[in-house]
């Protein structure tokens, strides 16, 4: 739903875009895009989620797509690093950092499984297949249910558990870097306890 | 997987292509050789001709050691990348773990400030490059922005175009990986994650305004063309104030494992930011926490008052830095008397303003010739005169850059974070901008003494 509302405003920027072109002092020098390109191309998804289309998936029905799509690389058990590809989830009990239990969105799993997986055959993979893999991969993390559908509002709605996890995580402070008081190309932040 | 044979392919192709290049040169020179006195004065128009005409210059031994069409260096120069990157190339049983295509700059061997393309360090992440017909590839910008566009190659030709001399270094340059830390290691193992270049292109900002960005914008969001399409954000402001997307590096096109045919350079800031096979820019209002900015790039530190389970991410900009090439670890000065120290210094906040030198191992300082040019956020060399006495002593240099910034040593790197040069052995923080200390032991081989 969210989807196709973006679309029609994009469709209304693409009808602006036309006639605004004419103002560049640039004749002639690149053209403007349609929305179906745009379409086409944007496979951006916002923390948002904006941008995540229609579809759902569960973990049940990602476990044979992993299976069959990912093990060859990451490993059968998901939890131990395959021939070409890490681990994807910690250890029982083990560090989550660097899993992808630790990423703050879970829009982020969904938007890299969909623009880089599987490798050397990316983008083949339909959004119910980038769903089922999320949730797969999301469940294996402890993060959901086996029997949870995810789609697009509970991708966006789902709290990861290292959201918070970050220095700053404000996204809004992220690009100021004066204000992180970031010295000599570090920026370990201001003391959280000395902040309180 | 029959796309996963053809990309292998295509990869086998292109390093057979350059071999190719090779055998082909020395196809149209014995050629050449054969059938010169017939051939002479009849076909020097195209440049196989010409090259294959030149084989009967005088001086000039058929077969070996130049190229007419495209040159290459003396068969006499051997400095070449290395590859691999710690844990990235092999694990402890020997096997390769990743499949890991990148390669170090032999720093050691630049001369000036310019590294050639050829030996320009690169890390594809595992992805070879993909092989781009640049008539076929576009930049698409939108997102919010009045008039979204598509340009192809030919229309970014025709735009006013800008030539900058930037380097590029990877955030992991200098990390105290255990490579990195061993006495043995070459400045090409320290701080090989580097380059410096001319790239030629057309302003960020410049495209942005053509496509009028729209109130409340405040990032883009960058996607390169390759099979993982690459894809980073980067704040709006930082792009209008200096990101170049460049089409050429040091007057030639921008050469493939560097992101043939577009390149988007983000000057100072960590290079994983300078998306390559740039064909997208989004431009949006906020980060969009794409994989490289939620699962790597970032500091966790287990000891100190920072060692609270959080992640410092985002960390952008590269701090001062540098490093004496020459004499650097794994070479060897033969006698007393007489030796230029060089070496290069860089910032990511701008120009260097200084550079000082010891070489009594850290008890005095005393400033180096910076040689020129003195460009923002690139390599800056630096000479300094020396008389080895033949005793055993330790070279450091140290930068300053125009924001009065000063190269920490690895102990001050460990107080910005809070945590032990011990720890540090075992772990990496930020960006690891040390002081490069070159031990000169008394029969004069140098070696590594960062500890």
């Amino acid at each position: 739903m969210r989807s196709s509302n973006s679309y029609v405003v994009v469709a209304a920027l693409a009808v602006c875009s036309a006639a605004a072109a004419q103002t560049t002092p640039y004749q002639n020098v690149g053209r403007p895009a349609t929305a179906e390109e745009i379409q086409a191309w944007d496979i951006s998804i916002s923390p948002a989620g904006r941008e995540l289309p229609p579809g759902k998936g569960s973990a049940k029905e990602g476990a044979p797509l992993y299976a069959a799509k990912c093990a060859m690389c990451h490993g059968q058990t998901t939890d131990e690093a395959g021939p070409l590809g890490p681990a994807l989830v910690a250890k029982k009990g083990g560090n989550q950092r660097g899993t992808i239990a630790a990423w703050p969105f879970a829009t982020t799993v969904w938007d890299f499984i969909n623009r880089a997986m599987p490798r050397f055959n990316e983008g083949t993979l339909k959004p119910d297949q980038v769903y089922a893999l999320t949730a797969f991969l999301l469940y294996r993390s402890g993060i959901i249910k086996e029997d949870e559908v995810l789609d697009a509002k509970s991708v966006i709605e789902l709290q990861m558990p290292y959201r918070n996890a970050y220095v700053p995580s404000d996204l809004a402070e992220i690009g100021n870097m004066e204000k992180r008081a970031c010295r000599l190309g570090h920026c370990p932040g201001p003391d959280p306890a000395a902040a309180k | 997987m029959s796309q996963k044979k053809s990309d292998r392919r295509q990869f086998l192709r292109s390093s057979a292509a350059l071999a190719g290049l090779a055998a082909g040169a020395a196809a149209v020179r014995s050629l050449g050789a054969q059938t010169l006195d017939s051939e002479k004065g009849q076909t020097t128009d195209t440049p196989a001709a010409q090259a294959a005409a030149l084989e009967g210059t005088p001086g000039i031994a058929p077969g070996q050691h130049f190229n007419a069409i495209y040159g290459v260096r003396s068969r006499y120069e051997t400095a070449g990348r290395i590859g691999g990157i710690g844990a990235y190339s092999t694990g402890p049983d020997g096997k390769v773990i990743r499949p890991f295509i990148g390669g170090l700059t032999p720093v050691q061997n630049l001369m000036g400030i310019i590294t050639p393309a050829a030996l320009h360090y690169h890390n594809t992440h595992g992805y070879p490059p993909p092989d781009i017909d640049p008539q076929q590839h576009r930049l698409l910008i939108h997102g919010m922005v009045d008039r979204p566009m598509i340009f192809t190659m030919e229309d970014i030709y025709r735009l006013p175009s800008v030539t900058r001399t930037h380097f590029l270094e990877c955030n992991a340059n200098g990390f105290t990986t255990p490579s990195r830390m061993a006495p043995e290691a070459t400045a090409q193992i320290t701080h090989g994650l580097m380059g410096c270049s001319v790239w030629t292109g057309v302003l960020a900002s410049h495209m942005l305004e053509m496509v009028g960005v729209q109130k409340g914008a405040s990032w883009i969001v960058a996607e390169g063309a390759e099979g993982a399409h690459h894809s980073k954000s980067i704040p709006l402001e930082k792009i209008m104030d200096d990101a170049v997307i460049v089409y050429a590096q040091n007057g030639e096109a921008v050469r493939p494992e560097q992101g043939y045919p577009l390149r988007l350079l983000v000057p100072g800031y960590e290079a994983i930011n300078s998306i390559k096979f740039l064909r997208r820019i989004k431009v949006v209002d906020g980060p969009y926490l794409q994989q490289r900015e939620t699962n790597a790039y970032q500091t966790v530190v287990r000891e100190g008052k920072y060692a609270d389970g959080k992640a410092r991410w985002f960390q952008f900009e590269l701090g001062p830095n540098s490093v004496i090439t020459r004499p650097s670890g794994g070479q060897r000065i033969t006698t007393q008397g007489f030796y230029e120290i060089t070496g290069l210094a860089w910032s990511g906040a701008g120009a260097i303003r200084r550079v000082d030198v010891s070489t009594d191992s850290g008890r005095t300082w005393k400033p180096a010739e910076l040689q020129g040019p003195v460009l923002p956020k690139a390599h800056t060399r630096f000479t300094f005169s020396w008389k080895w006495s033949g005793e055993g002593t330790v070279l450091l240099s140290r930068s300053t850059d125009e924001r009065g910034q000063i190269q920490p040593t690895l102990a001050e790197v460990g107080k910005i974070w809070d945590v032990t040069v011990d720890y540090l052995k075992k772990a990496t923080v930020g960006h690891t901008n040390a002081i490069q200390p070159w031990k000169v032991a008394a029969e004069g081989r140098i070696y590594n003494a960062i500890v």
